[in-house]
């Protein structure tokens, strides 16, 4: 997968956590406004990947730039710098249970002093209201909230700054159908309305194939198939085959104990 | 030579440990000197590890100086050395009892709870988000309650000083038979400014190592619900120990002359 200019960049990327290889050996790009989703079994590496990119776990080997700027081996300053582009949806919420909902949607730009406490609060409600949700949810606890009403704050967490790229981990998972298929009308929305760059990791084919511009398949640390998420049904893989058809039978093996 | 082999794996991994904890510490204690500080979080936390402990101090506080009062009289009045007791008790109690039973105390209190909180905010990935939100979790989670802990053990145990004195005279006076004009003046006249201030030294560090402990446990904790009761456990039981080897060192150092 190679793009002219992409905003995300990944090189022979490898980690390994004691003998256990994750990644070995990511080639990726992500062009500027692309959508690229990422699937896979559990345990193949998808998050691996995700946070190698935002810094909170370090690649052994390899190349991983965003905009240019190298994030393998980077110091804290450059990837606070590099960090401030980005907008997570994590896949639990991963929302502050000690912050009320607005102050969590505003909790990036208040850590930034970018704005003050009564600009923040309105700033959580316009971006609530991007979501569906109303001023009322501002003041509760993210305990009081359903699964699907906390995804939906934290996508608006992951949006407040106006980021220039957007991970999505899992965002669907947990959901029951109506509400995964309003949290992928979200994202597309959300992010044509900001004009963000987006990459996904899902093993949710209805949502990859909502969200996506280009899918890729990653496979026992590699990726195994890369392309636009029209082809994917076509692809002449027989491993995305089996996974994006959810067959027991095929060239993946799981490990199940009798 | 094979017995060898887990007697070296159980001394590289206690060296691992100190040299992680050592590593955590130095980097804490450099974030509670660098800005930005967070005020709001470090008055809070006052709140939480000193208002709210001062019940459990003072009970422990006030039961402390009345067995004191009363083992001290047992074993002096075989001498004929009852007069002593007041001085007995408001050394022992500001000098020792007080830092240590108050260490201890809040420890169990403060130590588990910071674990806890911390541990399940890393398995819920909310450290991991406040990363992404170009905020460093050090600085925002674990500095300002290494500050809230130096600051409010000292008056934390100067309340239990107060309060242990207070119940060696109630024992004295009430079970006794003590002249209470004596006894606060036998008590008054054997205190020295020095007494006080070695425990109020002692109470600051051992308010850094219960709020340490507590950071580090949760902050390094793994696997869900029981990787978060582990270092709630090992919070406690680590807290619990080196306020002992500690309070052995921090007595040497200023009475070792007398």
């Amino acid at each position: 997968m190679t793009n002219v200019n992409p905003k995300i960049s990944l090189r022979g990327v490898k980690k390994a956590f004691g003998p256990k290889v994750v990644l070995d050996g990511i080639d990726l790009d992500v062009g500027v406004g692309e959508s690229v989703v990422i699937i896979g079994g559990s345990g193949t590496g998808k998050s691996v990947m995700l946070k190698c990119i935002l810094g909170l776990l370090h690649a052994d080997q390899g190349s991983i730039t965003v905009d240019g700027t190298e994030v393998v081996g980077a110091n804290a300053q450059v990837q606070e710098q590099v960090n401030s582009k980005f907008g997570m949806l994590f896949q639990g919420a991963a929302l502050f249970d000690s912050l009320p909902v607005w102050e969590n949607v505003s909790f990036g730009l208040l850590a930034q002093k970018r704005v003050d406490r009564d600009e923040a609060k309105e700033l959580a409600v316009a971006k609530l209201a991007q979501v569906g949700m109303g001023a009322d949810v501002a003041e509760l606890s993210p305990a009081e909230l359903s699964g699907g009403m906390q995804k939906r704050v934290a996508l608006a967490r992951a949006i407040a700054s106006d980021p220039e790229i957007i991970f999505f981990d899992e965002p669907t998972t947990g959901l029951d159908p109506i509400m995964a298929d309003v949290i992928n009308d979200l994202i597309v929305k959300i992010t044509r309305e900001v004009g963000a760059t987006a990459l996904s990791i899902t093993h949710d084919m209805t949502s990859a194939r909502k969200i996506a511009n280009r899918i890729a398949m990653l496979y026992e640390g590699k990726i195994i198939w890369a392309g636009p998420t029209e082809d994917i049904d076509q692809s002449g893989n027989e491993y995305v085959d089996q996974f994006i058809y959810g067959k027991a039978d095929g060239p993946i093996k799981m490990a199940v104990r009798a | 030579m094979n017995f060898l082999q887990p007697i070296g794996s159980v001394i590289l991994h206690f060296l691992e440990t100190v040299g992680r904890l050592i590593r955590f510490s130095v980097s804490a204690f450099s974030h509670t000197v660098r800005p930005p500080f967070y005020p709001r979080i470090i008055i809070r936390q006052m709140v939480d590890i000193g208002f709210y402990s001062l019940p459990v101090v003072g009970l422990t506080g006030v039961f402390a100086g009345m067995v004191l009062a009363l083992q001290s009289y047992t074993g002096f009045a075989r001498f004929s050395a009852e007069g002593a007791i007041a001085n007995v008790v408001v050394l022992s109690i500001t000098r020792e009892l007080g830092p240590v039973l108050a260490g201890l105390m809040v420890a169990g209190r403060i130590g588990a709870s910071l674990a806890a909180e911390i541990g399940t905010m890393r398995v819920t990935e909310q450290i991991d988000a406040l990363t992404t939100l170009s905020t460093n979790p050090m600085k925002f989670l674990v500095a300002p309650r290494i500050i809230a802990g130096l600051i409010t053990f000292p008056f934390l145990v100067l309340v239990a000083d107060v309060i242990g004195v207070f119940g060696g005279y109630i024992v004295a006076v009430y079970k006794l038979g003590f002249n209470p004009s004596n006894y606060l003046q036998n008590t008054w006249d054997f205190l020295q400014a020095e007494d006080v201030n070695s425990g109020l030294v002692k109470a600051a560090v051992f308010g850094v190592i219960v709020t340490l402990m507590g950071c580090y446990h949760g902050y390094n904790s793994r696997g869900g619900a029981q990787g978060v009761g582990m270092a709630t456990t090992n919070a406690v039981v680590s807290a619990s120990i080196m306020i002992l080897c500690f309070d052995y060192i921090l007595t040497e150092m200023f009475f070792a002359g007398i």
